[in-house]
């Protein structure tokens, strides 16, 4: 219907300098490449940090790419070795190899952090663009509903839906999640009521596009990228949630290699074996240390570079 | 003032209202009641005979129409009457009351420590003239951010207590036992309010007064610890109720880790058996403290800074 003239209208009116709709392709895109070459190579941390986290992202996905052992195989004579070649992480109680187990827990902590961060993103994301798009007492109604999850501590509120809900990975992921819809709403609401002045936005409107087209053809594409970033920062505080959630026993039951969980049974030979929790619990700090450092090279100094 | 002040105290009774609704529709309208929580063996794994089920839904009301029990709730939360744990028949109010001490001792010193310690990283990492000083004492706070709670709390019994068998890793006996706790709980918090301050800091060092009272000959560290500061720590100073909440919240995380007794260790065991009305009363706690530290702050902040108040008002005959 109106789409097509609304596809046309929108170019000329030019509402977005950050993207280019029509680049000219050979000469932008070399010149895009060597400024970003030039961007990681004076940042070392990020580049580490992107590193980090392509291998959290291969090991969740092709954990025999890392280790052949089986992490739920115990062999009773190799219990409690320390770090050594033979096991790097070193062995549990039961002679399982250390890291196998957390090779293979990357898999359920990253379909956790996925989880919690979806769940926060569309609910909070569709809240905010809601309100934001509706304005008056609806606005109203769903900001202050949103004040009040700000206004209880988020943790507190994971272990209400915990109680409701019931345990496990999926379960403590979904709580987390809801319980940081708050901040997603906020930020989404403040995008749209920014995006809704915008003269395109208007000259959609008044070429006749109807709401729904206005509304996710022009306001949500425009409104969506602090959300994203907002989205990358909250994956180290999910890495985090999730983890805290599972070492107090909420999530995967026993055999399952879940990072919290072996933080938590480690914590059993703590004085005899201390790789058992330390080994896991680094690579939390460094999955967490590398996305919130990329969500912080996404949030401004790439924005400032442009 | 009086308006104001008013104001303020209508806002914090709406907000805990409002958490105590959210808490309802969260523990009691999703599927499952305490009742069938404990049918399915939460306390001792044992069948419950239907005609007892009918009889315990009868006493906690749950054949009630929703509103009906909302309404029953409400009212007697309002008396502070919380109604009975689930796994241990005692009344929830004075279960958390008596954990209350506890925690207490545990927040207030974390956050003395936070304070201090994110204080003192905050204005020496503006303060320093050394590049690589500055950058070290930059990056702590982030790094104190991405650090599990547990896992710190961890680490410094590993080290301290069984490896130098310096302090005491568990309970909560004489005051040598608050220390690796309080130090545990006090990293997440100090960092999150370094970053704070430092960010307001170098702000603040860059306006145009800061640069006068340089030009008058006010010293370095003068202008920092009395021109700059005063003005930079409003912002971090407004942080308060969520710091407040985080300090509840990761309280949860460092019972569990040194078995102390507490709030947060009664929440755990709570969420474990799904006592829905301590967990429902730990909500409304955790709420009452952020509201209370806002509150605090609002109470304070006209003293620090007079223009809150006008504004306020102002606010008020415009809008």
């Amino acid at each position: 219907m109106s789409q097509s003239l609304v596809g046309e209208v929108e170019p000329a009116t030019g509402p977005d300098p950050d993207r280019p709709r029509h680049p000219e392709p050979g000469v932008i895109r070399g010149a895009e490449a060597r400024r970003l070459v030039r961007f990681l190579l004076r940042r070392p941390g990020l580049v580490l940090s992107i590193l980090v986290v392509a291998l959290v992202v291969l090991a969740a996905f092709w954990p025999t790419l890392f280790t052949s052992r089986d992490p739920l195989l115990g062999v009773p004579v190799d219990r409690f070795q320390g770090p050594g070649a033979q096991h790097w992480f070193g062995t549990d109680e039961l002679g399982r190899d250390l890291y196998a187990r957390v090779v293979h827990g990357a898999a359920l902590s990253l379909k956790a952090t996925l989880i919690a961060v979806g769940v926060a993103f569309v609910v909070g994301g569709t809240i905010g663009l809601v309100a934001g798009f509706v304005g008056r007492w609806g606005e109203d109604v769903l900001m202050r509903i949103v004040d009040v999850l700000l206004a209880i501590p988020a943790l507190f509120l994971s272990l209400a839906l915990v109680t409701a809900l019931g345990f496990g990975t999926v379960k403590v992921a979904v709580a987390v999640g809801l319980a940081s819809v708050a901040s997603f709403a906020r930020v989404m609401r403040a995008e749209v009521l920014r995006v809704r002045q915008a003269v395109y936005v208007e000259a959609a409107r008044s070429t006749g596009a109807r709401w729904y087209s206005v509304l996710l053809r022009h306001v949500l594409p425009n409104a969506i990228g602090p959300v994203l970033v907002l989205a990358t920062l909250e994956l180290g505080i999910a890495v985090l949630a999730v983890s805290s959630l599972s070492f107090l026993g909420y999530g995967a039951p026993p055999p399952a290699p879940e990072w919290g969980t072996l933080i938590s049974t480690g914590r059993n030979y703590l004085a005899n074996a201390w790789w058992l929790s330390t080994l896991p619990g680094l690579t939390v700090a460094a999955t967490v240390l590398a996305t919130n450092r990329i969500a912080r090279a996404l949030d401004g100094e790439s924005a400032t570079q442009r | 003032m009086r308006r104001y002040l008013a104001g303020r105290l209508g806002q914090a009774v709406a907000v805990l209202w409002a958490a105590y609704t959210v808490s309802f529709l969260v523990l009691d309208l999703l599927p499952g009641d305490p009742v069938s929580a404990m049918a399915a063996g939460g306390l001792d794994q044992a069948a419950i005979e239907p005609a007892q089920i009918e009889a315990l839904r009868r006493e906690y009301g749950f054949d009630q129409p929703i509103l009906v029990q909302y309404l029953n709730y409400l009212g007697r939360a309002v008396r502070g009457d919380f109604g009975n744990s689930v796994a241990t028949g005692r009344p929830v109010t004075s279960t958390l009351a008596d954990a209350l001490p506890y925690t207490l001792q545990l927040t207030a010193a974390a956050l003395v420590l936070a304070v201090v310690l994110g204080g003192a990283v905050a204005l020496y990492a503006t303060y320093t003239a050394h590049r690589w000083l500055r950058q070290l004492l930059m990056s702590l706070p982030s790094l104190g951010v991405s650090l599990p709670t547990f896992w710190i709390g961890l680490m410094l019994v590993q080290l301290l207590s069984f490896r130098l068998r310096l302090l005491p890793a568990f309970g909560n006996e004489g005051a040598a036992s608050l220390i690796l706790p309080a130090v545990t709980l006090a990293v997440p918090t100090g960092a999150m309010l370094a970053q704070l301050l430092a960010k307001s800091l170098l702000t603040t060092l860059d306006e145009p007064y800061v640069q006068t009272a340089r030009a008058k000959g006010a010293g370095r560290t003068r202008v920092h610890l009395r021109h700059a500061l005063r003005n930079a720590a409003l912002p971090a100073f407004t942080m308060a109720g969520i710091l407040v909440g985080n300090l509840m919240a990761g309280s949860v995380v460092v019972e569990t880790v040194f078995s102390r007794n507490g709030v947060g260790r009664e929440t755990v065991s709570a969420v474990t058996v799904q006592d829905i009305p301590v967990v429902q009363g730990v909500i409304v706690f955790g709420a009452s403290t952020f509201v209370l530290a806002n509150l605090a702050v609002d109470l304070i902040y006209p003293l620090l800074d007079p223009r809150i108040v006008v504004a306020a008002a102002q606010q008020r005959s415009t809008g």
